[in-house]
């Protein structure tokens, strides 16, 4: 049985797989059908400072070998987390982190040092892809002004692991991550949805209430691979892949590629139990090929 | 109520031209305990992984059957996932997640005050297209429980209608025709039972138009009315928050707080 530690920041995970935020609920919808202790981690629903009611119906559509959503951030706010939420995960014994929304400056920060308060949530996740409403609307991941500023606010006041998750609609994905890991994240994940869009021909008509929606599934992984690739050769901080991943091979390519753990999203929807299978299912690798460690796999590849 | 994954073998699968009924068992090494499904609840179907069939397909129980251990889907084929479903051959493997969501209000014996209904009063059902699939395991239970319900089915034609011999066999029958080729012509809201009987609890499922025209007629006549909405989703569980309906609460998702709502709940202009 090989070492499946991984480290982020000051943080260690027990192993590299932690589940992707907005997927997972808050870990205890899946406690039927798997054992939680058994994730490196568990990323919780964007939180954002005040409730939000989301986008309207149809949030969702099916597309080839994945699924547009538009959600919108639907949740009831940092404090209902923290008095109904936080003491029914308190005690999970896996990293539990929050994934902190906002859309503006402002309510990032307030989110964030609500959050900071809470001993058992060692990390955040910073989610850089939701609109700046003070700047038109434009993702705060999309432009490294932007990104720049909110990473530096949230950043002065928490001192617990910071990870920031990037969106992919951008040009160059490396230079928003340089940006961040200049004004001090611990980690950066990738990658958050891609815009997309659906339409209805026979209805002429878009399926998403919203027009678009962010595209996730197995058919983003060659698009995302690429980035955490291109990412792994432009900072020194870890990576945390995702996109796509539906078994242990594809989280392997994404060590590979120079993620130090991974994150798996929407399959979670297909099968509940995925996120453990590929535990064992890395570990399996590991044994086969002979290596000590998972970190002897990180950005691994053959030359 | 606990949730489950685990693997089902397909018995047997009786194809007419309009529908499939599909016999599930969840085998006896599978040590998976078969739970007490309630009705209006409905599992999430992994149809082989396709780029197409993607995501699992939500179908409602059509009845369970604890003592056997078996489980009958009710599929009307309408694309890729649900013709593979139909096309599904005995000593086949299905993998479920179940039971989800929450199903209709089944007064029990004995609880008739607290419920204002009793089984003197009467009770309907009323379905469109396959939305009578969860009709009949309500049916069933609410046999059961004392009370023998009313049916009323609408269909665009009589080769429309779906497995509706299995329901005559529990309550009278009511049928409506949009071409008047079987029963009344029009639609199910337009039937003159609705006329001339007073009914005590309205339960339905079909398309979303004909579920607003029963809800509207239910506030109406002052008649307490459940509906299962169909709408769709990814999860099934409650994580994705795609499946949302406007309740008096927000933003709820069907696949938890419903599919089955009182339309007291519901925001819906009637
Ligand atoms: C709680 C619930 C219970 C259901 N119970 C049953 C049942 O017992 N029997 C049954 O046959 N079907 C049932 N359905 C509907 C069934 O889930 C869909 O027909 C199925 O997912 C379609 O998959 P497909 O791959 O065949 O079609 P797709 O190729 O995915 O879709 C074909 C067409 O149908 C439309 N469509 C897809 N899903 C839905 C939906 N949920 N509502 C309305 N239109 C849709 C699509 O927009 C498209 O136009 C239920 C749905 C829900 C939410
Ligand atoms: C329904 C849904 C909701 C999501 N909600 C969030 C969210 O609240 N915050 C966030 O940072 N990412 C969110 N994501 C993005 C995922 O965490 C992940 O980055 C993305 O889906 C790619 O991974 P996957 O292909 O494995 O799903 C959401 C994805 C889906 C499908
Ligand atoms: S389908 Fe995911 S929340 Fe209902």
């Amino acid at each position: 049985m090989a070492d499946l530690n991984s480290q982020i920041g000051k943080l260690n995970f027990k192993n590299p797989v932690i589940t992707a935020s907005g997927t997972f609920g808050y870990g205890i919808e899946y406690a039927d059908f798997i054992d939680l202790s058994g994730l490196g981690g568990i990323v919780v629903k964007g939180t954002t400072l005040h409730p939000r009611e989301g986008n309207d119906y149809p949030r969702m559509v099916e597309t080839p070998s994945g699924m547009l959503n538009a959600v919108g951030l639907q949740n009831k706010g940092v404090d209902y987390f923290i008095s109904d939420i936080y003491p029914n995960i308190k005690d999970m014994d896996t990293n539990v982190m929050v994934n902190v929304s906002g859309s503006t400056v402002e309510d990032y920060l307030a989110c964030t040092e609500k959050i900071n308060d809470l001993e058992k949530i060692p990390a955040i996740e910073l989610n850089i892809s939701c609109p700046n409403v003070k700047q038109g609307g434009m993702a705060f991941g999309t432009s490294s002004k932007s990104a720049a500023e909110v990473v530096k606010a949230v950043r002065k006041v928490y001192h617990k692991t910071l990870i920031v998750k990037l969106s992919p609609n951008v040009t160059d994905i490396t230079e928003i991550a340089r940006t961040v890991e200049a004004e001090g994240a611990d980690a950066v994940s990738l990658i958050n949805t891609l815009l997309g869009m659906a339409i209805d021909a026979e209805k002429r008509k878009p399926v998403l209430s919203t027009l678009t929606g962010g595209l996730s599934g197995p058919c983003v992984k060659p698009v995302a691979l690429r980035m955490v690739y291109q990412t792994y050769k432009a900072i020194k901080i870890p990576i945390i892949g995702m996109g796509g991943i539906s078994n242990q091979e594809d989280a392997i390519e994404f060590l590979l590629a120079g993620a130090t753990a991974v994150q798996i999203g929407t399959y979670n929807f297909i099968d509940p139990t995925v996120s453990v299978k590929i535990v064992d299912g890395i570990n399996e690798y590991l044994d086969r090929h002979g290596f000590q460690s998972v970190k002897e796999l990180v950005g691994g590849l053959i030359s | 109520m606990k949730k489950y994954i685990s693997d089902w073998t397909v018995k047997e699968n009786v194809c007419t031209h309009s529908c499939c009924l599909l016999k599930l068992r969840l085998d006896e090494e599978e040590q998976t305990i078969f739970p007490d499904f309630i009705p209006g609840q409905f599992v999430q179907v992994l149809v082989e992984n396709s780029p197409s069939t993607f995501l699992r397909r939500p179908i409602s129980v059509h009845f369970a059957d604890k003592s056997k251990r078996e489980l009958w889907l009710l599929i009307q084929a309408i694309g890729e996932g649900t013709r593979k479903l139909s096309e599904l051959k005995p000593g086949e493997k299905l993998n479920l997640i179940y039971p989800l969501g929450r199903g209709f209000t089944v007064p029990k014996k004995n609880e008739n005050i607290d419920l204002q209904i009793n089984s003197d009063k009467k009770l309907l059902l009323i379905g469109g297209g396959v939305g009578v699939a969860p009709l009949f395991y309500l049916a069933c239970c609410l046999l059961k429980s004392g009370y023998r319900p009313d049916f009323l089915f609408g269909a665009r034609s009589k080769d429309h209608f779906f497995n509706i011999q299995a329901f005559e066999k529990i309550g009278k029958l009511y049928l409506t025709t949009e071409d008047g080729t079987c029963g009344e012509k029009g639609f199910v809201t337009q039937h003159s039972i609705l006329k001339s009987t007073k009914y005590d609890f309205v339960y339905t499922c079909g398309p979303k138009p004909m579920m607003q025209a029963v809800a509207k007629y239910a506030r109406q006549n002052d008649i307490p009315c459940e509906v299962s909405l169909e709408n769709t989703m990814a999860c099934g569980i409650g994580v994705c928050l795609c499946c949302v309906e406007k309740t008096k609460k927000g933003n709820s998702c069907v696949c938890t707080e419903g599919p089955v709502f009182n339309i007291n709940q519901l925001l819906w202009q009637i």
